[in-house]
């Protein structure tokens, strides 16, 4: 409902409806009947500097006994906060209804809003300020849309004008003189000719008038209104429609109500620039708030501090740059007829010469000034805020007051209650307000949390830092995740979506989802994407417990960048980059197989279907080209596979691979010539170590348990010829040497008492008995490759 | 009329430039023939008997003739194919009546071709004089007050680059051998034009940049435009080349502009998938070749319609410039975006075969 009218403007001294007419220019107000008060209607447009230094100045010359200002009148008694020295704008006057987070209203106000100019004004004067609007319980309660006009498009169109805000502000923000604003109120009365106000806005207007002629009888003798140049006329004569006192009461009687709060919340620039939600909102709070800060010389000034934003991150920009700047803002303006350079032709100045043309720096100085990053405070004495009583309704629902629960508590997540404890803790500490720190469960199982619960004092300060996010817990997590988000690198998201899990924001997982999408498309380290899978993919396990829909997206989609991004990132590594390469790849070798039990539950056996078709995968897929296969770790081995023909990979890397591809039976050719040819004398002894090192990692134990593995391994052994056996002597030595002794001992006994096939019971077995609890087996297991151990 | 393949800008549209001159009646600068406003008007095009000569924002060339008129001089940047050259040439003849005060800008023009040289005959028979001094196009645009046009600064070794600092600074050009000078008359300024994927050949000194406004021309906004520009051109080229009529869906045309422009813009077309650019231009001018070539193909080794896989080679060729990290590039917006379309199959098909 502020946020309607986008218009404004300043007018001179009206009288009240019904007031006689007989004027005189310059503080001569037209006086009413005897008794009734003297009344000036200050139109502007909200949040608009030339108009809030209109309204200042008018004040100051009419020095009025009571100024209303258009707002909720249930804020009357708030108004007087404005005067304490912790208040600093942008904030907002908030409405909500209590229990009902969605049903909130604002009134943000910035320095330069001619509302928060005349609040001021008023606290300074030590006059009362009181708001005239219709009051927020009907408001909400009607939940109607207010009616946008957008009456300054009209004039402006009128004018010949493209852009509404410019023709603002060549006519009012550059001036702020009060005789363009009476023609502005002129202009104004005429866009209004013939409309009727209904609904909502008849309502506002009949409230407004209402609250008026209150004001008269209470005794005040010279009453000042700022609001909306659009309801000007409504407050001034000759009405627009026969406006009397009974059709105003006819218009408010019987209104629908709730019952509501009021307090002042901070606000930002980002949120009172236009497209966040407020309707008359304006793009560029920044540059309005220098146009009324800056004392002179607006366009020098701000070119002098859009070259210290840019030599703050070590951007060459000289003086002389800002001169020519200068010059090219006033010559552009004189091209396009305007009579003093404004947002668009400094900003050209901006991009052209500060910055050569470079966009991403123009976006800094847009974020940083044009924007702004201004954020506001308000007083310690501020009725309580809806983030702490939304948390303290929170606590009583949960059975959880601070004051009685503290020390350790072990949370059972089955159990709804628990479940919501958790996730108000797991919110609570994304908002930095560190109530619980988790420990370690006692029991294993994903079910059960264990936190230690204290309530300290300085998490109140932190309670109150936190209410800029939002009213609700839910809602201030969710944005702060949001903003977490925003400048947050791949594995930073990672783990973001793992500590936003738990606190289950449904609005900030898309959203985050979202942000890890467009990161993995940009991020060229197929690295980054490496480490960033497992935890993700681990995140989709939590399946129905946390509800996580839309992470398969997202790992389907990052699993399909790094098979077509992994062959080139193999080259050129050194051998620290091969070990922790080997690392990544296996992480990734293990997400995928998860990714298919997680993709398809109860599809029966999605390892052991891939483990029969993958002999097959290796031939079938296209030459070097991802995408053979058609689950996530189908494509990945036929990745790999590809890599695998290749011959210039380390050592460490090509025997990790080989391995893997052998255990999931997609190896092209047999481990044993594999083998050999890695360990043939051709080979420098150092890439033979590194490759049999990679091939049996995992450690000795392994060797014991798989026959298959010893079977190959045996095979090539005994099938060197004598030279070559002792050329390979040393490069075992090393391979095995690294295992501990006992495992090297038991590996010695397996093949001492018969290897192939070792293990007895597991040559003769019956495929399709066996099927199902190998199957099971797996499932629990949560990899389907490594299956045969 | 004339003979000439193609006359200059100030020939070709000389009754336009008679018609604004006639009414103009704003403050021309020293040495303009038209007011800022009217070279505006020129450029844009005013729906009427000036015809349009840029399509794009108005904001560009208000800031390019701002520049001009504040005596800055005006680097145009851009991808191949944004007339870059052709609103230099534009802006010249519109201003000082005359666009054929060019340099060249390649890896062998010298400091001759900015600043001047001799004639060798005369120099040796008379001695340094005056008379045996050959003006370059810049000393020439300094004297008469007009604008020099430097096509492809960038390309220009650094050191001859460089004889512009003087020039643009001081609006001097010292002759040291007749120890004289030329000094700039009013309405002198230089347009240069530079290529923005092109970087790093010969990078502007910080000196010589810190001369120039940098106006970035931008690629066409939509794809609709940018297929228009496309299809009209590749028309023109297979008249000009008489190839053999074939069908040319507009459809491919497209789709072709539609990779080209995601890929270019690192985001699909819904907005939806983030992609990767590759290191290539990806400019108008490119989509124009691989469309061409894809007609030539299907003339004479096809059916005589434009099919995918007779553009897919040609896109894989222009997309895949550096063969490591281009390939990536191109293999991930084939198995993310391309696969994902479901009447995108056979292209799909066709560029995994061409890859």
């Amino acid at each position: 409902m502020p946020a309607e009218s986008a218009a404004r403007a300043a007018s001179g001294p009206r009288a009240l409806p019904g007031g006689h007419p007989g004027s005189d220019r310059d503080g001569g107000a037209r006086r009413g009947r005897a008794g009734a008060p003297e009344v000036w209607v200050l139109g502007v447009r909200h949040h608009g500097p030339g108009s809030a230094r209109a309204v200042r100045d008018e004040l100051h010359r009419i020095r009025p006994d009571l100024v209303l200002v258009e707002g909720p009148p249930e804020a009357d008694g708030l108004v007087r906060l404005a005067a304490d020295p912790g208040m600093r704008p942008p904030v907002a006057l908030l409405a909500y209804v209590p229990g009902e987070p969605s049903r909130a209203a604002f009134w943000p106000f910035a320095e330069f809003s001619p509302e928060w100019q005349a609040i001021a004004y008023a606290a300074g004067a030590g006059v009362e300020a009181r708001f005239c609007d219709l009051p927020a319980a009907h408001g909400l309660a009607l939940d109607a849309e207010p009616v946008r006009r957008d009456p300054i498009g009209e004039l402006a169109r009128a004018a010949g004008y493209d852009d509404p805000e410019r023709w603002w502000e060549d006519l009012v923000e550059h001036r702020g003189e009060a005789g363009t604003l009476d023609v502005v109120a002129e202009a104004m009365r005429a866009v209004r000719e013939g409309h009727v106000a209904e609904g909502v806005e008849a309502r506002r207007e009949a409230y407004m008038r209402a609250t008026l002629r209150k004001a008269g009888r209470e005794g005040f003798a010279r009453v000042a209104v700022v609001c909306g140049a659009w309801h000007l006329p409504a407050l001034s004569p000759p009405p627009p429609t026969p406006s009397t006192v009974a059709d105003d009461e006819r218009l408010l009687r019987g209104l629908p109500k709730v019952k509501v709060e009021m307090t002042w919340v901070p606000w930002t620039h980002n949120r009172l620039a236009a497209g966040a939600g407020y309707g008359a909102g304006v793009v560029a709070p920044g540059w309005y708030e220098h146009l009324f800060t800056a004392p002179d010389r607006p366009v020098e000034r701000w070119l002098t501090r859009a070259a210290e934003v840019l030599r703050k991150e070590d951007l060459p920009v000289s003086s002389a740059h800002v001169i020519e700047a200068v010059r090219l803002a006033e010559g552009l303006a004189a091209l396009r007829g305007r009579p003093l350079a404004g947002l668009s032709e400094v900003t050209e100045a901006v991009r052209a010469v500060l910055c050569d043309g470079d966009e991403p720096k123009v976006e800094l100085v847009q974020r940083r000034m044009v924007v702004g990053e201004r954020l506001g405070r308000v007083p310690d004495a501020t009725p309580m805020l809806p983030l702490r009583r939304d948390l303290r309704d929170e606590q009583r629902r949960l059975r959880m007051k601070p004051e009685t629960l503290t020390g350790e508590h072990d949370l059972d997540l089955r159990r709804p209650l628990d479940l919501g404890r958790s996730r108000l803790l797991h919110r609570l500490a994304l908002l930095d307000v560190h109530w619980g720190t988790p420990r370690r469960a006692r029991s294993k199982g994903t079910f059960k949390e264990s936190w230690s619960l204290e309530w300290r004092p300085e998490l109140d300060v932190a309670l109150v830092e936190a209410a800029v996010w939002g009213i609700t817990v839910e809602m201030a997590a969710t944005s702060r995740v949001r903003d977490l988000a925003a400048g947050a690198n791949l594995p930073e998201l990672a783990a973001l979506v793992e500590r936003c899990l738990p606190a289950h924001l449904p609005g900030a997982l898309p959203h985050l989802l979202g942000r890890i999408e467009d990161r993995a498309a940009l991020d060229g380290e197929v690295r980054h994407l490496m480490g960033a899978l497992p935890a993700l993919v681990r995140a989709r396990r939590y399946g129905d417990v946390r509800g996580t829909e839309g992470l398969a997206g997202v790992t389907e989609s990052m699993l399909t960048r790094i098979c077509a991004g992994l062959s080139p990132a193999l080259t050129g590594l050194d051998d620290d980059a091969a070990r922790a390469m080997a690392a990544l790849v296996d992480g990734v070798h293990g997400a995928a197989g998860l990714m298919d039990a997680a993709g398809a539950p109860g599809t029966g056996a999605p390892g052991a279907a891939s483990a029969e078709s993958g002999g097959t995968t290796g031939s079938e897929g296209p030459a070097g080209m991802p995408g053979g296969g058609t689950t996530g770790s189908g494509r990945w081995l036929t990745t790999l596979a590809a890599i695998a023909r290749r011959d210039d990979l380390p050592g460490l890397l090509d025997g990790r691979i080989v391995r893997i591809l052998s255990d999931a039976e997609a190896l092209e050719d047999d481990v044993a010539t594999r083998m050999a040819r890695a360990m043939s004398p051709g080979n420098p002894p150092a890439r033979s170590a590194a490759w049999i090192e990679g091939f049996l990692s995992g450690g000795g134990l392994l060797l014991v348990h798989d026959p298959r593995l010893l079977a190959a391994v045996d095979a090539w052994l005994t099938g060197l010829p004598p030279q070559d056996f002792a050329d390979a002597l040393p490069l075992l030595r090393r391979a095995f040497g690294a295992f501990p002794a006992p495992e090297r001992r038991m590996i010695g006994q397996r093949i001492r008492s018969g290897h192939t096939p070792s293990g007895g019971a597991g040559a003769e077995y019956d495929d399709g008995l066996a099927a199902g609890a190998v199957r099971t087996v797996r499932e629990i297991l949560g990899r389907e490759t490594g299956g045969r151990q | 009329m004339t003979t000439v393949l193609r006359p200059h800008a100030e020939d070709q549209f000389a009754d336009e430039l008679a018609i604004l001159a006639k009414t103009d009646d704003r403050p021309r600068p020293p040495g303009w023939r038209l007011s800022p406003w009217a070279v505006t008007t020129y450029v844009l095009g005013d729906g009427g008997q000036i015809t349009p000569k840029y399509v794009g924002p108005r904001r560009i060339v208000e800031v390019a003739v701002a520049t001009l008129a504040t005596d800055r001089a005006l680097l145009l940047l851009g991808v191949p194919g944004t007339a870059k050259t052709w609103l230099s040439e534009h802006l010249a003849a519109a201003i000082s009546g005359d666009s054929a005060l060019l340099v060249q800008g390649t890896a062998g023009t010298s400091e001759e071709a900015v600043r001047y040289g001799w004639n060798y005959a005369r120099l040796l028979s008379e001695g340094p004089s005056r008379a045996a001094l050959t003006p370059s196009p810049v000393m020439r645009a300094m004297t008469e007050g007009r604008l020099a046009r430097v096509e492809e600064l960038t390309r220009m070794p650094s050191d001859v680059q460089d004889a512009l600092i003087t020039v643009l600074s001081e609006k001097t050009l010292p002759i040291p051998e007749l120890g004289e000078e030329v000094q700039a008359a009013k309405g002198f300024n230089v347009i240069a034009t530079a290529n923005d994927r092109d970087r790093g050949v010969n990078d502007l000194s910080s000196a010589l940049r810190r001369r120039f406004n940098t106006v970035v021309l931008p690629v066409p906004a939509t794809t609709e435009e940018e297929v228009d520009i496309v299809a009209r051109r590749v028309a023109q080229l297979g008249r000009s080349l008489e190839l053999p009529e074939i069908v040319t869906g507009l459809e491919e045309i497209r789709r072709v502009v539609t990779v080209f422009r995601e890929l270019r813009a690192g985001v699909t077309a819904d907005g939806r998938t983030k992609v990767k650019s590759p290191s290539g231009t990806l400019s108008t001018a490119e989509v124009i070749s691989v469309v061409t070539s894809g007609i030539v193909l299907a003339a004479h080794f096809g059916d005589g319609v434009l099919r995918p896989a007779d553009v897919a080679a040609g896109i894989t060729g222009a997309v895949v410039q550096d063969p490591v990290s281009d390939r990536v590039v191109w293999q991930e917006y084939l198995e993310t975006v391309v696969r994902g379309r479901d009447d995108w199959r056979d292209f799909y098909r066709a560029c995994r075969d061409a890859g």
